[in-house]
């Protein structure tokens, strides 16, 4: 989309001249810097790749005519009864424990990972930009109750919640859609509100004040284009966080129900057949792998890319020194989202079985 | 709420009072204290930042009331007080007889659009992410007098009339100079047609060229609209070449306020004196003739002020008199009514402090 409006701005600007005295914003500015970035390149790609794989999933389903929980026990299963291996009878990737097509079973699951992962960031951001202006805006009670508020959430053990709402109600989608967004606000608020406290000091603010603006146009209008910057950045963090926050829930049989597949769920059942089926465990771990890990590269790469200051100044130095310098500077630069940033769940290792 | 003044502060009002249609803006004993509270536990409030401390001012139709001081001795803060930014902890101000003094927003929402400030920093007073359009156009939005393709065209005409060109609406304040960006300030503030300005400091950050141009520019739009300025500066020439009336002031107190020339010419108060003495003069011959004031000493804390005259510990004339009883700002002997000093040992005509000084230092 970006690419051919720049290339619509470079050519209108050629055409005439006098008309397009257009101030680019920082935001075509950070477009064309993440543009030279090679590895936010590749990532934007492989989350591309990935985003199309999961809409055209019905696709491949109707392609191979194997339907994602339809068993093929005479020709997905050996006789023993064992899963067998990726290029037999036509299962690109194997099958599961009861001849389900992995493949299949796979790009489905990224359907259910990508939706669950940009959704709860979704409403994680407008839940935590929200809560954290009002707080940092506001101040005073408003904000002692809110930053506690955030506090308590930050220091609640997810897993027992998550274990608890699934005891009473049944595993599904919308759980993990609350569960998720609701350990995921109150970093966003804690960055946000921070930031909120140093703008509102700022003249600019002031002069809003002394138009007449209300506090919700000087929030929303003046306080939240500059904090833009760095929610992009965590939201871009946020995502494979939530993508292997699900995978954990539905690892532990709390999440997404049967017989939807979902990576998480997938890696659960092949935690017993690791020894007779390798391609059970690890095309669904590449594919968890290789999308948290794009949208990790992303986020950092559209971090470098709002900072320029740290990329002149370690220009010199190799690629990779470049990278780790600028990651360790940025908590100063960008709001940090490493500090406050909370412990994302840990993929689990399937246990010996 | 009350349309007039209040009656019984008219004694203490400055002898202009009986002009009451000529005044735009009347001042009266504002008082302005921050609390300092203690780091404990419990915040309690520990002492008051005095900074400002019974001022009375009067702004005129169509004139410019130059006001100067040191760092920190309240002129923001009055400017800000009197814009309703912050809330007053005492005092009034009234605008066209009108009191306005800790009006709720919604109450003060109509004021706004008649009092509009521009301010110092004019790299902080523009929001960076914001195209200049929507900053020159903001007021009209949040007073809904315009929108669309209408507030577009008045904000290239408000471009074009403070000397920018119209078609960079669509740029950032990043890609404008210091002075260009000022000219975006004062823009904005004229985008409502205010009555008064209130301009705090709005050249010190620039360099002395673009200085003149934006001096020239205001005194246009002045002339051209019949605005009322109240001009906040720390330096003597700027504030002289503004201004109609001058208020010097010390500590959150008036030292002296008068017309330009009497107080440039025959200042009275101590202060204003070294303070006149401190300002460079362009012309060398001048500057080699002139004899400075040395004062001694630093501004003392607005949270614990000296007793009495607020200037007395630094003050070359000061006697046991000035440390126990506060002076009162009044028409001293042989000045024009106009023309008053808060001082109990005022400065005569022809006397130099400068050897008064220097016979102290001794």
């Amino acid at each position: 989309m970006s690419v051919t409006s720049l290339e619509f701005q470079a050519a209108s600007a050629e055409s005439a001249p006098e008309q397009a005295i257009e101030g680019r914003s920082q935001w075509q500015l950070t477009w064309r810097r993440l543009l030279h970035d090679k590895i936010a390149i590749a990532s934007i790609v492989v989350i591309l790749v990935m985003v199309i794989l999961a809409i055209t999933a019905p696709l491949f389903a109707s392609l191979y005519h194997h339907a994602p929980d339809q068993a093929f026990t005479n020709t997905g299963t050996t006789s023993t009864g064992a899963p067998v291996g990726p290029g037999t009878h036509g299962f690109l990737l194997g099958t599961d424990y009861i001849g389900r097509d992995l493949f299949i079973r796979i790009l489905y699951g990224a359907r259910i990972s990508l939706f669950v992962g940009i959704v709860t960031t979704a409403i994680a951001t407008v839940a935590g930009v929200s809560v954290g202006l009002v707080a940092g805006y506001f101040g005073g009670w408003v904000d002692t109750v809110l930053a506690r508020f955030i506090d308590t959430v930050l220091a609640f053990p997810f897993i027992v919640l998550a274990l608890a709402l699934a005891a009473i109600f049944s595993p599904s989608l919308t759980i993990v859609l609350g569960v998720i967004s609701f350990f995921s606000w109150a970093g966003i608020s804690r960055i946000v509100r921070g930031q909120t406290l140093s703008l509102k000091e700022k003249e600019y603010i002031e002069a809003a004040r002394s138009l007449g603006a209300g506090p919700w146009r000087i929030m929303f209008i003046d306080i939240l284009p500059n904090l833009l910057g760095p929610v992009l950045v965590l939201a871009t963090l946020y995502i494979p966080t939530a993508v292997i926050f699900e995978a954990t829930l539905s690892f532990l049989g709390i999440g997404i129900p049967e017989p939807t597949p979902s990576w998480g769920s997938i890696l659960a059942e092949a935690q017993n057949y690791y020894t007779v089926a390798w391609w059970y465990v690890v095309f669904p771990s590449i594919a968890l792998l290789v999308t948290t890990l794009a949208f990790n590269l992303l986020g950092d790469g559209i971090r470098d890319a709002m900072d320029p200051r740290t990329e002149r100044i370690f220009a010199a130095g190799s690629q990779r020194r470049r990278r780790r310098s600028a990651r360790a500077a940025v908590p100063a630069v960008a709001g940090g989202p490493s500090p406050e940033f909370p412990d994302p769940p840990r993929q689990p290792m399937p246990p010996a079985p | 709420m009350s349309d007039m003044p209040p009656r019984g502060a008219a004694a203490a009002m400055p002898p202009e009072a009986a002009m009451e249609d000529d005044v735009l803006v009347r001042v009266d004993k504002l008082v302005k204290h921050f609390p300092v509270r203690g780091g404990g536990l419990i915040r309690r409030t520990v002492g008051q930042v005095q900074a400002v401390d019974g001022v009375s001012l009067v702004i005129r139709r169509g004139q410019t009331l130059g006001l100067v001081g040191e760092t920190g001795c309240g002129k923001s803060t009055l400017a800000r007080c009197i814009a309703g930014l912050i809330p007053v902890t005492s005092g009034t101000v009234t605008f066209e007889g009108r009191n306005i003094t800790n009006l709720s927003r919604g109450a003060m929402r109509p004021f706004r659009r008649e009092i509009q400030m521009i301010f110092q920093d004019p790299y902080g007073s523009l929001n960076p992410r914001r195209r200049v359009g929507a900053i020159i156009g903001d007021p009209f939005a949040v007073h809904k007098t315009a929108s669309g393709a209408k507030r577009k065209k008045a904000v290239q005409e408000l471009m074009e009339r403070v000397g920018l060109n119209p078609e960079h609406f669509n740029r950032f304040p990043a890609e404008f100079s210091g002075g260009q960006r000022q000219r975006i300030g004062v823009a904005r503030a004229l985008a409502l047609r205010p009555k008064l300005i209130i301009c705090d400091e709005p050249v010190s950050a620039l360099d002395v060229s673009i200085q003149a141009q934006v001096l020239n520019l205001l005194s246009d739009l002045q002339s051209d609209f019949g605005l009322s300025y109240l001009f906040i500066a720390h330096d003597l020439e700027v504030v002289r070449h503004v201004s109609n009336d001058v208020t010097v002031m010390y500590l959150g107190r008036v030292a002296e306020s008068g017309p330009k020339d009497q107080v440039y010419e025959t200042a009275r108060h101590p202060y204003t004196a070294a303070l006149l003495s401190a300002a460079p003069a362009a012309d060398p011959d001048a500057a080699a003739e002139r004899r400075r004031i040395i004062l001694t000493g630093d501004v003392p804390s607005p949270i614990n002020p000296p007793d009495g005259c607020r200037f007395h510990p630094r003050c070359p004339k000061a006697q046991e008199l000035c440390g126990q009883q506060e002076p009162v700002l009044e028409v001293k002997a042989g000045d024009p009514a106009t023309h008053q000093t808060a001082c109990h040992f005022p400065v005569e005509a022809g006397e130099s402090l400068a050897r008064v000084a220097g016979r102290e230092r001794r």
